[in-house]
């Protein structure tokens, strides 16, 4: 016990220091930037007053350290500075938009898990068979998707041809939870073929890796259903991995949702993000890429740690 | 090259399907000028056009012709990404060659320098920096090549690391070679076939990221003809059931599943790699 306690502490410690040097680069590379951002921002033909009352506004006449110290607290605080395109609290810009991206992961994550896992188990148990190799090129294919074609075949069918769907996500926090699921159907959908083709393949891996294994084989030799060695002998052993593949691409949902949110018009941080990115509105990029990078960390730890917990070879040590 | 004729012959139907599609996909791009009617910037007729004999796929949101247009993406688009990715493997296997050559500190810099950039998802770390240095192609094709140059860093390291502790290395050095040397003529040859492999598969997460920035108005900007940008110009066509803006955006999938296919059959032949027992 002591033991998983003191490798969870290193992980933890670890990602913290991640964390840390990540807000050093996202702070820094702006630093980087080749003249003076004021100018760089304003234009050639701005007239030294402005620029002059610009660099005060960001406080960019402050040394580099002191400007990083108290942006580092701010967003400790909850406060991310404000924004340059229409000088609104950034904080408030965000909050919303993130919450729907969450939203919209979360929905895309019910969906998606148990069919992954479901195909993947089901892949396993046919290993070989026509349905194997169906899902191998289907995985093959849907990794080659751009996100925006997947995105637009929807569209296509669902939302022009049969009109079950609404082809443009616009949700505001009015609605119901049932209004706000119909609408984010399609970009959610879209997400779903994105990830399950790689959680199934992990699964099925998972389950073939351990049905080399002797107690499998002694099952076998038992002559136990094929389906109950699958799933009451070989599946608790492959949580471990499974849960790991389930986490890491729920980090993905949620960083990956950009290209989804641009396409359905989806008011989520991914849009803000690129909104952003193209008016150079550089605190509410530096914002926007300080919260995608945590949330990823963040959930790239939690699988760390999951495995660790979850692994009985830890949990019962001899 | 008989023998390249054979193993060719022998390779499964999906690889000899990929060698196909990347081959076409190149002759497209190299012959664009002879086989496309227009110019790639020339405005030939209205906005939105449907298929007709004169425009074969219409034209698109500024009365461009749509046919040409693809002809001279696969140019941009395909040249685009090659370039970074060449870039990106130049930066990431020298570096890597060169942290398991010379070991201490240089490794331990490099590679937690590469495990902090890892640790960032590449879109939005790819969006950061091009906030930065402004999207421009140079731009686009140094923020994606540093970025993409980790995990290569990663593999050439790893490879590498197996070829510097054998004893025709320990000779070269001993014989007082310079690490140049060593890295170009001892270890780079030994350490090929992974990084031949990989470079194939890097090839599509660098497309396909790049169309993904140019979908997003971020990457190659007009008025240069590109897949990506071509489907967000477009895009509006779709809500009226016109298929003609998937068109790019499905020979970017097409592309992709054909170097797939390729680098499958390739690790398959050189490390008899299965997934099962």
């Amino acid at each position: 016990m002591f033991q998983i306690l003191k490798m969870v502490c290193q992980r933890l410690l670890l990602g913290l220091l991640t964390l840390f040097v990540v807000s050093l680069i996202i702070f820094l590379g702006v630093e980087l930037l080749p003249g003076d951002l004021a100018e760089a921002i304003l234009g050639q033909a701005a007239t030294p007053e402005t620029v002059a009352a610009f660099r005060r506004e960001l406080k960019l006449d402050l040394p580099m350290h002191e400007r990083y110290i108290e942006w580092l607290l701010g967003i400790l605080q909850g406060d991310l500075g404000k924004s340059l395109a229409n000088q609104r609290e950034i904080s408030e810009l965000v909050g919303v938009r993130f919450s729907n991206t969450i939203f919209l992961a979360i929905v895309a994550a019910v969906i998606s898990v148990p069919i992954a896992v479901i195909l993947g188990v089901l892949a396993a148990l046919y290993r070989n068979s026509f349905y194997d190799r169906a899902v191998n090129v289907f995985t093959l294919s849907s990794i080659s998707f751009p996100e925006f074609f997947v995105a637009y075949i929807l569209i296509l069918f669902l939302a022009v041809d049969w009109n079950i769907f609404p082809s443009l996500s616009n949700v505001n926090p009015g609605m119901s939870l049932w209004e706000h699921i119909y609408r984010v159907a399609l970009p959610a959908l879209t997400l779903t073929l994105v990830v399950v083709a790689h959680m199934m393949r992990m699964t099925r891996a998972a389950i073939i890796n351990l049905l080399a294994s002797p107690y499998i084989e002694m099952a076998n030799l038992k002559g136990i259903s094929k389906s109950r060695i699958i799933v009451h002998h070989a599946l608790p052993n492959a949580l471990a991995p499974i849960i790991n593949v389930i986490v890491l691409n729920l980090a993905y949902l949620i960083v990956g949702v950009v290209v989804v949110e641009v396409v359905f018009v989806y008011p989520g941080l991914g849009q803000l993000l690129v909104d952003s990115v193209s008016k150079r509105d550089i605190p509410v990029v530096q914002a926007s890429c300080m919260i995608f990078a945590a949330t990823y960390i963040l959930l790239n730890l939690t699988a760390d740690v999951l495995s660790i917990v979850t692994n009985p070879r830890l949990l019962h040590p001899k | 090259m008989v023998e390249a004729w054979k193993l060719l012959k022998s390779a499964p139907f999906t690889a000899k399907l990929g060698l196909l599609i990347i081959v076409a996909n190149i002759l497209v791009g190299v012959l664009a000028p002879v086989i496309s009617p227009y110019g790639e910037t020339e405005i030939v007729g209205a906005e939105y056009e449907p298929w007709s004999a004169q425009h074969l796929l219409g034209t698109d949101n500024l009365g461009r012709d749509m046919f040409t247009r693809m002809n001279y993406g696969a140019r941009n688009t395909i040249g685009i990404a090659f370039i970074t990715t060449g870039l990106a493997f130049f930066i990431g296997s020298l570096l890597g060659l060169m942290a398991s050559t010379l070991g201490g500190w240089v490794d331990q810099l490099l590679s937690r320098l590469v495990d902090v950039i890892l640790s960032i998802p590449t879109l939005i770390f790819a969006l950061l920096l091009l906030t930065i240095v402004g999207t421009t192609i140079p731009g686009v094709i140094g923020v994606i090549a540093v970025l993409y140059s980790a995990p290569v860093f990663r593999l050439a390291r790893a490879v590498s690391m197996n070829v510097v502790v054998l004893d025709f290395v320990e000779v070269a050095r001993l014989r007082g070679e310079g690490l140049w040397y060593i890295i170009v003529r001892e270890v780079l040859p030994n350490s090929m076939p992974p990084l031949v492999a990989e470079f194939g598969l890097r090839f599509c997460f660098v497309f396909l990221v790049i169309s993904a920035l140019s979908f997003l108005g971020l990457g190659i900007q007009p008025p240069t003809a590109d897949w990506g940008s071509m489907v967000r110009d477009n895009a509006t066509l779709i809500t009226y059931g016109d298929v003609t803006p998937l068109l790019p955006a499905a020979a970017i999938a097409v592309l992709t599943i054909g170097v797939n296919f390729v680098v499958d059959w390739f690790l398959y032949k050189t490390s008899g790699l299965r997934d099962d027992h």
